[in-house]
């Protein structure tokens, strides 16, 4: 076995990594450009290396910088993580010149499930169900038509080297053919330097299922079950489980088989994964292999109970695999949800920036949390904006999915916007707990993009005996300010009334010892908790059930934070809810209207003045944000009739810049 | 017996009503809060005494003598507000618009004399559409009565303004010599001549709104020090800040119990400083994680936002936080935040409210705009408050403490009692560049020299060291034990002792 490892990646999967080695008894090394000086992975590594600046072009996509960290460190091994150099031939071949282990596959399944196209051979080849497509090089345009009516409409054009949802079109007909093969090759050729486009059959009602295959160097092979990635934001995974809720046995072990087909087709060694797309009649067919460490490879460890990490260690050093197929056991269910620093609310925008605040939930027996990131650690713009993986085990997909949903509700996080409340929404969407998945979900569930105040309040009463029992502990502690009148001190009456949206819910609370009392019409809530004034997180045991909110403060209110759903909760006296009646509710500015400021940041550049007429899509201003330079355009035809903010101004997120007519 | 009780309770009912069911209707129609549901709001529940509700005013002339309404439009007395005594004067739109007759002025005053005489803050709730002009000049010296009992409370007594409807005309001058004015956003404003007049004078075509609502005090005039969203709302947060604020010059802050221990370390602040000078980062997320509870009562938060002002507590007692604003102009002292953070001081000195002030400044703000404007006279207003304050001054260097803008802000020289500073404080006359430029001109031109000179004077100058071994710097603390530091500090001080001498007032430069 290696004494000391490199970790030649960042953030959350060089934590996940080191951890790992750790418990092996191995010493790590990290490597970390400019930005991730301060990072968590270079705290936790035994040695860290310092290779270049921020930008990965110049700091972890450099092969050599990485290899002359191992000479220096005298690691034994690099474990590449995902990403970056994980699926680099050149790499490994250049780590194995040094005598260097490369803990992944090999450089013939690196190269050739590295290109679409001969993959897609080589999976034909060995067995694998493949979608019907040309897998040749499209010439021209007319070629792309002449190839896409014999699939038959609709067709997907795929970039060759493609990725992430770049170079990717789907066509219906002829001339959305021509239109999407340009669109297609330029994009692939601007995002890989590489303007090869295949074309193949769009498969409806998709689904996403990829197998774990894991294979030592002695010609063991084995699958570890599925994972089920449907839920996906433009081919970004968002959630993931294991096992799939569609898969039977015997479509799962036949995609097994087929999986483990083809890696030995390729001298496999390692772990893998093989994507599958499943259709709604459970036909499954081959769509790439990854040669490295997926990110949502926690959901199968929680299902098998084994360590990749470790066993991907232990066969690069020439093990053999501990088990055979017939010891893989999947039990239970996992569910994995990615938090991003996103913005829901702006069409998932990236959000960078310092995280004022940040505490996970507690790790235990079903929950996990993978992060590479603390309390005042910055999400950088130079790199992926994923903040988490938080992963969640249970008896069944129910039990998971709960646990989820509890976990969501503890992960607190301020600074930078973030998609808790999306997952905790999506993962309480009726049609996901019956499993009803697609990779169009959130497109279709979502189109015109998430709003936590739609998301349906599975019991409004918890947010009002919350709302009640934080203004019974701030008003209780008012009681004791110094400096009252003798005799004459602030009496709490018991009756109060908690306003949201509208709706004035009544309720009589009575602090009891450990907890509190709320009756809401004729129901009684016996709510225990140790919540503290000026604690974010509030954990309550409500009648028996334990629940946690989180809690901003927003004026004389509190916006309460519970499964997604978001409310703005203002406790008054019965007289004061009486009189607060009169308040006339204000409308919104109507936000079409304005050009608002998409993130905080230095208004560089005004181009237009009061009374100028634009056209859709003309640049009106520059916002400088981290160092980059956003481009704000009219989004129509419209006149300015107001300029609100001066260039040179700092901005802060929604502030308007210009009012239009 | 039995008939003058009835008589008085008869009375009582009809003074209730104010200006009669269709007036108050129609106030409620605006959205908006009668005289007595402000007060009854405000107050703690049945804590309310109204003293002064049979007056009524005197004029006779153009038919007044006839229309009397008992309480001539304003509602005095005193209550409590989480048992602390409060005088409370609202005015009643529903009579006579709430205009301000002699009468009217008179029961202003005689609530702000008893005020000084007991020793407790004053509100004013605001709702007047002027003077009573019936009254004539009566009226008129109705207001300067009430501008003289402003004067000579301030400093005595805390004074809040609570602008709920209009304020225009010669009824601004009294809020504006009160220590706060918060708004009420979209249904109230305050003007010195209103929209027809400038259109007149001026021939500027301006909305009411626009001319002086509490989006316009809030940040482009600075007149507000705080805005809420409706009349409930506005009392409410008036009660949360009445609570941070002692009741006379006499005595010390209100305390309450905080289970937040002052020993809490904040990791994070450790990384709160970014590498690259250039860089900003929120200065209110230290104020935030310093505070007990997190929780900030920011003053004037719409306007120079350069300087952060405002109130939190540490273990339950009342500090006056300053703090320069890096993401904001860099941070930089400017006409603006000069002019409200002195005020800010000064009102802290006046109640013997601690002082802590977080500093980052790169110096004060060039141009021709700002001299034009007086920066040195408005400058010297924030170096002139800390000078003269008297009360417990904690500071802290976090980063930038350059040239004039170090010495201003609280700087040991200025008799600050505990001058902290972080690892990454740089306390020197100007930035290494600039300092380069100039002790090395002929080298202008010459980039590698100046780098190199520039590294060299970083390396001298941008820390903590030079400072702290003259003593003008105290100690250098880590980021994630300051609350835990200060908290000692102002403990150590709780008892202060210092005095200025004797005078009749000082001369601040105005």
């Amino acid at each position: 076995m290696f004494d000391k490892i490199l970790i030649a990646n960042r953030g959350e999967i060089a934590c996940r990594v080191i951890k790992t080695a750790q418990k092996m008894g191995i010493k790590t090394v990290a490597v970390y450009s400019d930005a991730d000086k301060e990072a968590l992975h270079v705290q936790m590594a035994d040695e860290a290396v310092h290779i270049g600046p921020a930008p990965s072009a110049e700091s972890y996509l450099i092969a050599d910088k990485i290899l002359a960290a191992c000479k220096k460190t005298g690691a034994q091994a690099v474990h590449p993580g995902y990403g970056f150099l994980s699926e680099n031939s050149g790499f490994s071949e250049s780590l194995a010149k040094e005598g260097i282990a490369f803990i992944g596959p090999g450089k013939k399944a690196i190269e050739s499930m590295g290109d679409k196209i001969t993959s897609k051979k080589i999976a034909a080849k060995a067995g694998v169900n493949t979608v019907p497509g040309y897998t040749g090089i499209i010439k021209d345009a007319e070629h792309a038509v002449e190839i896409s009516r014999e699939i038959g409409y609709p067709v997907m054009l795929k970039a060759s080297a493609g990725g992430g949802g770049k170079g990717m079109r789907v066509v219906g007909n002829d001339d959305e053919c021509r239109d999407g093969f340009l669109r297609a090759t330029n994009e692939a050729k601007s995002s890989f330097g590489d303007d090869r486009v295949f074309a193949e059959k769009f498969v409806q009602e998709p689904r996403h299922i990829e197998i774990q295959v894991l294979a030592d160097s002695h010609g063991n092979t084995v699958y570890l079950g599925e994972r089920e990635c449907s839920i996906q934001r433009r081919h970004q995974k968002v959630i993931e489980e294991a096992p799939s809720p569609f898969l039977d046995e015997e479509t799962r072990r036949s995609m097994g088989e087929q999986s483990v087909a083809l890696a030995k087709a390729v001298d496999y060694q390692s772990a893998g994964t093989v994507e599958f797309i499943v259709d709604a009649e459970r036909n499954f067919y081959f769509l790439e292999m990854n040669t490295r460490l997926q990110v949502e490879h926690p959901v199968t460890e929680f299902v098998t109970g084994l360590d990749l990490v470790e066993l991907m260690i232990r066969v690069a050093a020439g093990e053999k695999l501990p088990m055979t197929q017939a010891d893989v056991k999947l039990t239970g269910w996992a569910l994995e949800a990615r938090v991003y620093a996103e913005d829901p609310f702006r069409n998932f925008m990236p959000s960078i920036g310092r995280l004022h605040k940040y505490s996970p939930p507690k790790e235990s027996e079903s929950v996990r949390v993978d992060t590479g990131i603390k309390e005042g650690g910055e999400v950088s713009m130079y790199y992926d904006p994923m903040i988490a993986k938080l992963i969640t085990y249970g008896k069944d997909r129910q039990t998971a999915i709960d646990t989820m949903g509890n976990a969501l509700d503890n992960y607190y996080i301020r600074g930078v916007s973030h998609n808790i409340s999306f997952l905790n929404a999506l993962i309480a969407h009726p049609r996901f707990g019956r499993g009803e998945l697609t990779t169009n979900f959130i497109a279709e569930e979502y189109p015109d993009g998430f709003s936590a105040a739609d998301v349906p309040q599975n019991d409004p009463s918890l947010a009002v005996s919350i709302a009640a029992i934080i203004n019974c502990a701030q008003m209780g502690r008012a009681t004791k300010l110094s400096g009252q009148l003798k005799s004459h001190e602030r009496v709490v009456g018991d009756d109060w009334v908690v306003v949201i949206d509208d709706v004035y819910n009544p309720v009589n609370v009575v602090r009891k010892e450990g907890g509190y009392t709320v009756i809401q019409s004729d129901d009684v809530y016996d709510i225990s908790t140790n919540w503290r004034i000026g604690e974010s997180l509030i954990h309550a045991n409500v009648g028996g059930r334990d629940i946690t909110m989180q809690i901003d403060n927003d004026g004389p209110a509190y916006k309460l934070f519970h499964r997604g759903a978001e409310v703005r909760a203002l406790t008054l006296t019965p007289r004061a809810a009486e009189l607060n009646r009169f308040m006339i509710k204000k409308v919104p500015p109507d936000l079409s209207k304005f050009l608002l400021s998409p993130m905080p940041g230095l208004l560089v550049k005004l181009e237009v003045s009061v009374g100028d007429e634009v056209k859709a899509g003309e640049e009106l201003a520059v916002v400088e944000a981290m160092k980059m330079e956003n481009s704000l355009r009219a989004t129509e035809d419209s006149v300015v009739s107001k300029v609100l903010a001066e260039q040179g101004e700092t901005l802060a997120v929604d502030q308007p810049i210009l009012e239009f007519e | 017996m039995q008939d003058i009780i009835q008589q008085l309770e008869k009375k009582r009912a009809k003074a209730r009503l104010g200006g009669g069911k269709k007036r108050i209707e129609k106030q409620h129609a605006k959205g908006k809060l009668t005289a007595r549901e402000r007060v009854e709001l405000f107050l703690d529940d049945d804590s309310f005494e109204e003293w002064d509700m049979f007056v009524e005013h005197r004029c006779v002339d153009f038919g007044m003598e006839d229309n009397k309404i008992p309480g001539d439009g304003v509602v005095i007395g005193y209550g409590t507000v989480n048992g602390r005594l409060i005088f409370v004067f609202s005015q009643d739109f529903t009579v006579f618009g709430g205009s301000l007759s002699e009468t009217h002025a008179k029961k202003i005053c005689k609530i702000m004399e008893q005020a000084m005489k007991a020793g407790a803050p004053v509100v004013g709730l605001a709702d007047s559409g002027g003077a009573r002009i019936q009254e004539g000049v009566a009226s008129l010296g109705g207001y300067a009565d009430v501008f003289q009992q402003n004067v000579l409370a301030s400093g005595v007594i805390p004074q809040i303004s609570v602008i709920m409807g209009p304020s225009a005309g010669g009824a601004v001058y009294s809020p504006a010599i009160t220590d706060f004015i918060f708004m009420v956003r979209d249904s109230s404003y305050m003007f010195v001549t209103g929209p027809d007049v400038v259109k007149t004078v001026t021939h500027e075509t301006v909305t009411a709104e626009e001319l002086g609502g509490a989006s316009t005090h809030s940040s482009k005039s600075g007149v507000c020090h705080a805005a809420f969203d409706n009349d409930v709302e506005t009392l409410l947060m008036t009660r949360r800040f009445v609570s941070y604020l002692p009741p006379n010059n006499r005595e010390k802050p209100p305390v309450w119990p905080t289970s937040d221990p002052a020993k809490r370390a904040e990791p994070s602040l450790d990384t709160i400083i970014p590498d690259d000078p250039a860089k900003p980062y929120d200065m209110k997320e230290v104020v935030h994680k310093l505070a007990d509870e997190g929780s900030f009562f920011e003053i004037q938060s719409e306007y120079a936002k350069n300087i952060i002002v405002g109130f939190i507590r540490m273990e339950g007692s009342t500090v006056g936080v300053i703090a320069n604003q890096p993401m904001v102009l860099a941070g930089c002292l400017d006409i603006n935040s000069s002019t409200k953070s002195a005020r800010f001081v000064r009102f802290c000195d006046a109640f013997n409210i601690p002082l802590l002030t977080l500093i980052d400044v790169p110096g004060f703000m060039p141009g021709t705009s700002q001299e034009y404007g007086g920066i040195i006279k408005h400058g010297a207003k924030l170096l002139y408050a800390y000078a003269e304050a008297t009360v417990p001054k904690v500071t802290l260097i976090t980063r930038k403490a350059y040239g004039g803008a170090y010495d201003v802000m609280s700087s040991k020289h200025l008799r600050g009692d505990v001058n902290y500073a972080w690892p990454s404080a740089e306390i020197a006359v100007m930035g290494p560049k600039g300092a380069v430029e100039i002790i090395f001109r002929s080298d202008i031109g010459n980039a590698d020299a100046i780098a190199e000179r520039t590294e060299e004077y970083r390396k001298k100058f941008a820390n903590p060291f030079i400072a702290g071994a003259r003593g003008y710097i105290d100690d250098v603390i880590m980021p994630r034990n300051t609350r835990s530091r200060i908290c000692r500090s102002l403990n150590m001080l709780r008892e202060k002792k210092l005095e200025n001498p004797w005078r009749k007032h000082g001369n601040i430069p105005l």
